[in-house]
């Protein structure tokens, strides 16, 4: 299936648009994502392993598994203050 | 109350909100644009946001700083993108009957704010250099590889 990965900051930027798209089969869970994200996606492969994935409302565990919707976000270390 | 904006954060205007018959304390923390780190000058600030799960977390902390610390108010904005030096980014206001639970609360909202909220801050240079500041703080262990 098709997963939509929104980007932010220097993430955003590696890649050059606010959002990737990422192939990984039915039934994945956040941790794939991450891994096929670093494949797919080269240029993100060394943020990804420091980012946490979220969706519009909670932060996800590595465990869970993909919403329903198919659409994640990327999170680099924050630095907001 | 939690605050996502653009425009420049009226602090007088926290202050007063703060400012009820059931508090004896008042703190309010600003966070501004400093001009050098180091030797690293900065120009200007730029902030971004995934504004939806700011918006959450923010809340987040606004009810748990409530369920830890009797406040009467508690107040958190944010100012997204441009920030000049001197102005501020961030404010966190609390008020509560005796000042223990103001102080404790502000400190222990910025602290938090700064590690969880998904706000980012990129530097401006002199010369409009930018970088984004990603610390590379390590990862708890629940949400790494």
């Amino acid at each position: 299936m098709t997963i939509t990965v929104q980007l932010f900051a220097a993430a955003r930027e590696l890649a050059g648009a606010g959002e990737v798209t990422v192939e990984a089969p039915a039934g994945v869970t956040v941790r794939g994502v991450r891994e096929a994200l670093a494949i797919q996606h080269p240029k993100l492969s060394g943020l990804a392993q420091r980012s946490r994935f979220a969706t519009d409302r909670e932060f996800l565990p590595d465990d869970a598994p993909l919403p329903r919707d198919g659409k994640l976000a990327l999170i680099p270390p924050v630095s907001g203050g | 109350m939690i605050q996502l904006t653009t425009n420049p954060i009226d602090a007088t205007s926290l202050l007063t909100a703060a400012q009820q018959p059931a508090a004896g304390a008042v703190v309010l923390f600003l966070g501004i644009t400093r001009e050098m780190t180091g030797d690293v000058q900065t120009a200007a600030l730029n902030y971004e946001a995934h504004a939806a799960l700011a918006e959450a977390e923010l809340s987040r902390l606004e009810q748990t700083a409530r369920e830890r610390w009797p406040l009467v108010e508690c107040a958190i904005v944010h100012r997204l993108g441009l920030v000049p030096l001197t102005e501020a980014s961030v404010a966190v206001v609390a008020s509560s009957p005796h000042r223990e639970a103001a102080l404790a609360a502000a400190k222990w909202l910025i602290d938090e704010l700064k590690t969880t909220v998904p706000i980012w801050k990129q530097e401006i240079g002199p010369t409009g250099a930018t970088s984004w500041v990603h610390p590379e703080a390590l990862l708890p262990e629940e949400w790494t590889l």
